[in-house]
């Protein structure tokens, strides 16, 4: 069943479920993330991100299902299987009793090979060198972080698992951090990271699984992703009650009711349809004797559609390796 | 894989940059320094203690004080002190994920543990015997033993049992080292896993005292940190070591093994 390790995709997660008692925190999630990917695995805080990401890792033991990386499971080959993988699930910890150098030595004491040879670069790269002295007690969180990459650079990864990465940087370690994702991905390291942020996926991923309680609800490239978010327009007029059936009436548009989020006053006019029918609107209002105060056309972000996908009880999936359709009854899960 | 001395020397190492190492090293270094002084600045000896009324006839014959005096729970204590807490600190610091996510194994890790563990509980004895032998002569000079048999053995043939002695002191010393380390990774809680140690060691002696218990005496692992003295007596008596081998095995091999192979399934969830 193990693919030999060169053809083998670098995460190969089947059938996924982890149970803690009552609470299903993973409800059998498939992943696939192959060579040279991006892979952002997405979805709200409690949906069993980092639950996955301790899977594959091997920290903990799936109740069902098995996961592969670079087609060798980490409970049946040890730590072997995570030859070429790094990475940190949820806040990177190290010993505070030790500096950040010994902390990355002893690391790389237990990496073996030529793992030591690498520290100072990779405490170059994350701009450590000048604190690599101090305790790690003595540390922020920032400089964890930045640690915890270096940690994962000796082990000169083909495949990195982020948890969250930015999570708690100050907007610096933010760019920083998703400057380095970048850097290493073009340097041809697969990248897994979990977040909750679409914007951060949205940036550095090529491809996404946006997760909600525990199942995977989409799962696809972003392109198609995207495509789902349409968008609609935005009126508000000096006199909505009289544009309203002129709305009504405009060919190629359809109104669909008010558009409560309207940032410069709640409740405007809210309508779909193509540019050319928004300018014959346009004329028409204005032969009506309405005045018209904002015509806005409103893109629906990637955030909207992560929503609609995470909060929406009806929410299905797409996208090729899909799961079935999200259930409203799977449990919260322990954060 | 890095070999198991590399990843038990870091063991050491970890062990050599926290406070509390040095706290068991100093209770270790600091008893015999103690009873010495209080022998220079007092008149008498403890006279109910084995060897007690020999204290300032030899210096030899203040180890073996110190031996039955740390039986009770100090030695327990030291041993404890380290081994509750070298898995449960991971778990503490969260570090537990940042070590098994390397090229180790997670069986390589354990025995790396249990051996930085056995090696403190060794090197605290050690210490202890060393400052207590050394400060001993200095005071009551190095002349020969008197033996629980009431024999005198030169002082030579004195320091050679003393470390026989230590070595089978280490025998149920290693069983607690391993009740220890059961418990700091059962319970995750460093304070648990040296308080719970240290109480199993005190319960196993009360028992003895339960009525209809007391056969079980020979038996029980506290009792085994009384082995020793088997090499002060003339001839050497070897029943209470052989028995100290086998006994301290049946404590410390289950539990070692419920340690490893809890520690080898177990999901890593802290931190």
């Amino acid at each position: 069943m193990n693919v030999s390790g060169s053809d083998a995709p670098p995460v190969h997660a089947r059938g996924l479920v982890k149970r803690y008692g009552e609470v299903t925190a993973v409800d059998g999630v498939d992943l696939t993330v192959q060579a040279g990917d991006v892979y952002g695995y997405l979805g709200p805080n409690g949906a069993g991100k980092t639950t996955v990401l301790r899977m594959l890792l091997g920290l903990i033991r799936p109740t069902a299902g098995s996961a592969q990386l670079f087609g060798q499971d980490p409970l049946v080959e040890g730590a072997r299987a995570l030859d070429g993988v790094a990475g940190f699930v949820e806040a990177p910890r190290f010993y505070p009793y030790l500096s950040g150098r010994k902390n990355l030595e002893l690391l790389a004491a237990l990496d073996g090979g030529d793992a030591a040879a690498r520290i100072d670069e990779a405490l170059d790269i994350v701009e450590m060198a000048d604190r690599q002295q101090h305790k790690v007690g003595g540390y922020s969180h920032g400089m964890r972080q930045r640690l915890g990459v270096a940690g994962a650079l000796l082990r000169d990864p083909r495949l990195l698992l982020l948890d969250e990465p930015a999570t708690g940087l100050d907007p610096a370690g933010m760019r920083d951090m998703r400057a380095l994702v970048a850097r290493l991905s073009a340097a041809g390291t697969t990248v897994l990271l979990s977040s909750h942020l679409m914007s951060e996926v949205e940036e550095l991923c090529n491809r996404v699984a946006i997760v909600r309680t525990g199942r995977i609800v989409y799962e696809g490239d972003l392109r198609s992703l995207r495509s789902r978010s349409g968008g609609h327009w935005r009126l508000r007029t000096t006199d909505d009650e009289a544009a309203a059936p002129v709305l009504r009436g405009q060919r190629g548009l359809t109104a669909t009711g008010r558009d409560e989020a309207t940032p410069s006053a709640p409740g405007a006019l809210r309508f779909e349809g193509e540019e050319d029918a928004v300018g014959a609107l346009s004329l028409a209002l204005a032969h009506s004797g309405v005045g018209v105060l904002e015509l806005t056309a409103v893109r629906a972000t990637l955030e909207d559609v992560f929503f609609s996908l995470t909060e929406d009880p009806a929410a299905t999936s797409d996208g090729s390796a899909a799961s079935p359709p999200a259930t409203a009854d799977a449990d919260a899960v322990p954060a | 894989m890095p070999p198991l001395r590399h990843v038990y020397g870091w063991e050491l190492r970890k062990l050599r940059a926290q406070k509390r190492t040095y706290l068991g090293l100093g209770i270790a270094v600091a008893v015999p320094l103690v009873f010495v002084a209080a022998l220079l600045i007092q008149n008498g000896q403890p006279n109910d203690v084995a060897f007690g009324r020999y204290v300032r006839q030899s210096g030899l014959a203040i180890p073996p004080v110190l031996l039955i005096f740390g039986s009770i729970w100090l030695f327990p204590l030291i041993a404890a002190l380290v081994a509750g807490d070298i898995v449960a600190a991971e778990d503490h610091n969260g570090t537990l994920k940042t070590i098994l996510t390397r090229s180790t194994d997670r069986s390589r890790i354990f025995v790396a543990k249990a051996l930085a563990a056995a090696t403190y509980a060794f090197v605290a004895l050690l210490a202890m015997g060393v400052v207590a032998v050394v400060a001993g002569v200095a005071v009551s000079g190095f002349d020969p033993l008197v033996t629980l048999s009431g024999t005198s053995v030169s002082p030579g043939k004195g320091l050679e049992l003393i470390g026989a002695s230590l070595l089978v002191y280490m025998l149920p010393l290693l069983g607690i080292v391993a009740i220890a380390l059961l418990l700091s990774v059962v319970t995750h809680n460093s304070a648990a896993a040296v308080v719970g140690a240290l109480m199993i060691s005190l319960i196993l002696q009360l028992v003895t005292i339960l009525p209809g218990l007391g056969a079980l005496q020979p038996y029980l692992l506290p009792t085994q940190f009384n082995a020793w003295q088997g090499f002060l007596r003339t001839p050497v008596d070897w029943a209470p070591i052989v028995r100290a081998v086998w006994v301290c095995a049946l404590y410390a091999i289950p539990a070692v093994g419920i340690a490893y192979t809890t520690f080898m399934r177990r999901d890593v969830t802290d931190g």
